[in-house]
Formats: structure tokens, sequence, C-alpha cells
């Protein structure tokens, strides 16, 4: 058994997000009790799990970028790259689900006092700004360590981003709104917890299946080059 | 549906459209690359008639 | 000790040129002057003072990224960057030599800056002030380093401001905190912080963005 899971990684990971999503969306509509807010808490739990998982993402990418500068590990740059790619799919699904939800919950498509909105929308462009930098250098070295390094300004960027908007609610909006985060049950912190973990596999599928298509690309671009 | 249950289902809509599209880009990718294998597959099979065909006059 | 010779003389080069050039720092000023105009006119007649005291922020930034888009335009022009970087220096003192000389053209264009906006729209105070000067901090730190990665890029003054406003966004929450609230220490200390944070990663990292 334990041989059959060595040898096929990728497809048991993908089992396992397959079967992870599913529980989740069923403990979501028939296991999840509502709550007084209503039906507000079932957009909740994924939007707040695609959200700690594009955190993830590119906390991993940051990872690989240390590792490219540190280690000179030619195969991270390309990990860090894939890695912050799934970052920013996962953080426009937030901004998208956000969106949903602030309509649901205050009546408009966008609200500046969400704290994690604002925020993800900074880092979405600071990332895009990376794919732009990453497009417009030639490839080799010299574009690995300058991701790597912007990839690092990232990680910096977040928790100084997090204190700056908080500051900044106090001169735009001095009323105070309140949050609307649930606060959950047992049974709901559980649902959350299934939700959270079936986008954290989700995420490292997507990040093998496209790592693995971008190694291929490279080894095919060798043989090419070795062929003529 | 009240308004709150569509709102819901257009969020995992979202999600599930999203997955989706990606599971399309991979599948165009991998015909992409399995394109460049035949090519590649062809161009190393006449390179190595060439070399039996020089090795041989 | 040499090293911050080594500072010093790269620092003094480039306020030599551009003293000799007279080509940034005359651009940057006409510049903020332009954009406090413009904002006269953009701003409705029942606008707050707080709401040009924003805007303060904006032409600031604009401004700073004019300067910092000719950071390296020399050197790029006489081909001169490799050079640099195979100096026997530390590579970091070329980032803190340029950050320095960014530094010094930002102070001149506030010097006018701030003035010119007391004189249209009032209201320049002491945490202003403070607010500026930690701001450029800042500003010259992060841009310094971003100038470089945007050399080293095709797109180079497309790239720059894309890669610079994401990270400029700190710098200016913390300014506008210190001239509209009523509790602008809270920002101040904020804006020092920034600095602290990003001069001390610009500096450890301002090597891997100039060599292979």
């Amino acid at each position: 058994m334990s041989t059959w899971l060595r040898n096929n990684r990728l497809p048991a990971l993908a089992a396992l997000a397959f079967t992870l999503v599913t529980v989740s969306v069923a403990l979501v509509f028939f296991y999840a009790p509502l709550d007084a807010d209503g039906l507000n808490q079932k957009i909740f739990y994924f939007h707040v799990a695609i959200a700690l998982t594009a955190y993830a993402c590119f906390a991993w990418g940051g990872w690989k970028a240390l590792r490219v500068l540190w280690k000179r590990d030619e195969d991270a740059d390309l990990e860090s790259y894939v890695a912050i790619h799934q970052g920013v799919i996962f953080g426009a699904l937030t901004l998208v689900t956000g969106s949903i939800w602030a309509r649901y919950r205050w009546g408009h498509w966008w609200e500046w006092h969400e704290d994690q909105l604002v925020l993800f929308l900074v880092l979405f462009l600071f990332y895009a700004a990376y794919f732009m930098l990453r497009f417009s250098v030639p490839a080799g070295p010299r574009r690995a360590n300058l991701s790597a390094v912007y990839a690092l300004f990232g990680v910096a960027l977040v928790p100084v981003s997090i204190l700056a908007i908080r500051l900044s609610e106090r001169f735009i909006h001095p009323v105070a709104f309140d949050k609307g985060g649930p606060n959950m049950a047992g049974s709901q912190f559980f649902t959350f917890c299934v939700s959270l973990a079936a986008m954290l596999t989700l995420a490292a599928t997507l990040y093998h299946v496209e790592l693995a298509g971008k190694r291929i690309d490279v080894r095919l671009r060798e043989l090419r080059e070795a062929l003529q | 549906m009240s308004a709150e249950e569509k709102y819901v289902a257009a969020a995992y809509l979202v999600i599930f459209a999203v997955v989706l599209a990606y599971v399309v880009i991979i599948a165009l990718k991998l015909q992409r690359l399995e394109r460049e294998l035949t090519e590649l597959t062809e161009l190393a099979r006449t390179k190595q008639e060439e070399r039996r065909a020089v090795a041989v006059g | 000790m040499t090293y911050l010779a080594d500072v010093g003389a790269l620092a003094r080069k480039d306020l030599l040129l551009e003293f000799r050039a007279r080509d940034t720092l005359p651009a940057m000023l006409l510049f903020v002057l332009s954009t406090l105009v413009v904002f006269h006119f953009v701003l409705p007649g029942d606008s707050s003072e707080l709401a040009a005291k924003g805007l303060l922020w904006v032409a600031i930034v604009f401004t700073a990224l004019l300067g910092l888009s000719r950071a390296f335009a020399a050197e790029r022009e006489q081909g001169v960057i490799d050079g640099l970087v195979l100096a026997p220096s530390d590579r970091s003192a070329i980032w803190l030599g340029k950050a320095l000389s960014v530094l010094a053209f930002l102070v001149l264009a506030e010097l006018v800056a701030l003035p010119a906006f007391a004189l249209f729209f009032g209201g320049v105070d002491g945490p202003m002030i403070a607010g500026v000067a930690l701001a450029d901090v800042g500003i010259a730190a992060v841009g310094t380093l971003l100038a470089a990665m945007a050399a080293a890029s095709r797109a180079r003054e497309l790239l720059l401001p894309l890669l610079f406003l994401p990270l400029a966004i700190p710098i200016i929450v913390g300014g506008v905190g210190t001239s509209v609230t009523s509790d602008p220490a809270r920002y101040v200390g904020f804006l020092a912080l920034y600095d602290a944070l990003f001069a001390i990663i610009c500096w450890a990292s301002f090597e891997y963005v100039v060599t292979e």
C-alpha cells in the first residue's frame, strides 16, 4: 500500500482534496447549524478558508524564495513562482467571495471597512506586479533573484499592511462597524476546520499539477536544444 | 430560492467555476505538451536515421 | 570605515552629477508645484481642509516616482552598473549611497512643496513635517531598490510605479495619519517602524538585486 502511495503521490493528493471538499460542502449544508445571521455563515466558511489558503501559498512562495537566495536552490525559483501563482488565484477568489458576502451582508459589492478585503486588494496588486516583473526580465538567475527578493518583500508587506489598514480606519471611517465575523459554536468550528483542510489540499494539488506541467516544459525545451 | 440562498449559491458557483477553468487550462496544456513531444520524437527519429545513414555510407 | 567612505563617495557622485546636469530636480520641483495647482481645481468648493492634506501625499508619492525613475538612469546610460557591482565594496553600499542621494532630492523637493502647500491650502504643522521626513526615508529606501529592479527589466518606466505603489500604501497611510488625525504620534511611530523594517530588508537584499 505504501509503495503505491509513494509512486502515485499526486493522484493520492488529488483524491484527498476531492474527498475533503465533498465532505466539507456536505458539512456546510447539512451539518452546520444556522446561526443568528442566517445563511451568512455558509459563504463565510469557504471565504475564510480560501483567504487563509492564499496566505499559505504566499508564505510557501516566500519560503521557496528564501531558498533561491540563501541556498541557491535552482528548482526553488519555479516552485516559488507556482506557489505565488496559486496564491494570486486564491487571492482573487477571496476578493470575489468576499465581495459576494459583502453584497449579501451590507448590500454593496465592496466594503472598505472590511480589513481583510482591503488587505487582499493590496496584496493582489502587489503580487500582480510580481508577474509583470517576471515577464519583463529574461529568464535566468537574474530573474530568479529579482523574483525572490520581491516575494520576500511581499511577506514583509503583509503584517505592515494589516497595521496600516487598521490605522487608516481611524481617519477614514470614524464610525466603528461591527465586523460580522462569526463566533463559532463547536460544530461550526469543526465545519470550518474541514473547509480549511479542503482548501489547503486543493491548493496543494493544483500547485503540484502546475509545477509538474512547468517542469515538463523546461525538460522539453532542453530536449529540443539537445536535438538541434 | 430566497435572496440569501442565491448569494450563497453564487459564491459556491464561483469557486466551482474557477476550479473547472483550471482543469480546462491544464487539459489544453497537456495537449500542447503532447504535440511538442510527438514533434521531438520525430526529430529524434530522423536524427537517428541520419546517423545510421552516415555510418553505413 | 571604508564602507561609509564608499557610501559617501557614491552619494556625492550622484549629487554632483545632478548639480551639473540640473534635470531631475527642477523637473521634480515643477511637477510638485503643478500637481498642487491641479489639486486646487480638483477639490470641490466645500471640501474640508483634510481632503487637501490627503492630496498632498498623492503629490509627494508621484513626485518621488518621477525622481526615482531617473535614479539609475545615468548608470544605465553609461553602462556603469556592472562596474559598480564589480567594485570591491559591499554591494549594499551602492544601495545606501543611492538612497541617500534620492533622499536628498526628496527633501529638496519637499522644501518647495511644503511652503507652497501652506500657501495654497494652509495648515502645515510639526507632525506633518515629521511625517513627511519619515515618509521620505521610507520612499528613498524602498524606491531605490525597486528602481534597481526596474532598471534590470525591459519595461523600466512602466514597471517602477507598479512595483512601488503597493509598497507605498503603508507610507501614505502613515503620512496622512500624521497630517489629519488628532493622534499623530501613533502614525509617526508607524512610519518609523516601516522605515526601520524596510531599510533593513533593502540593505540586506540589494546584493541579490544587482547580481546573478
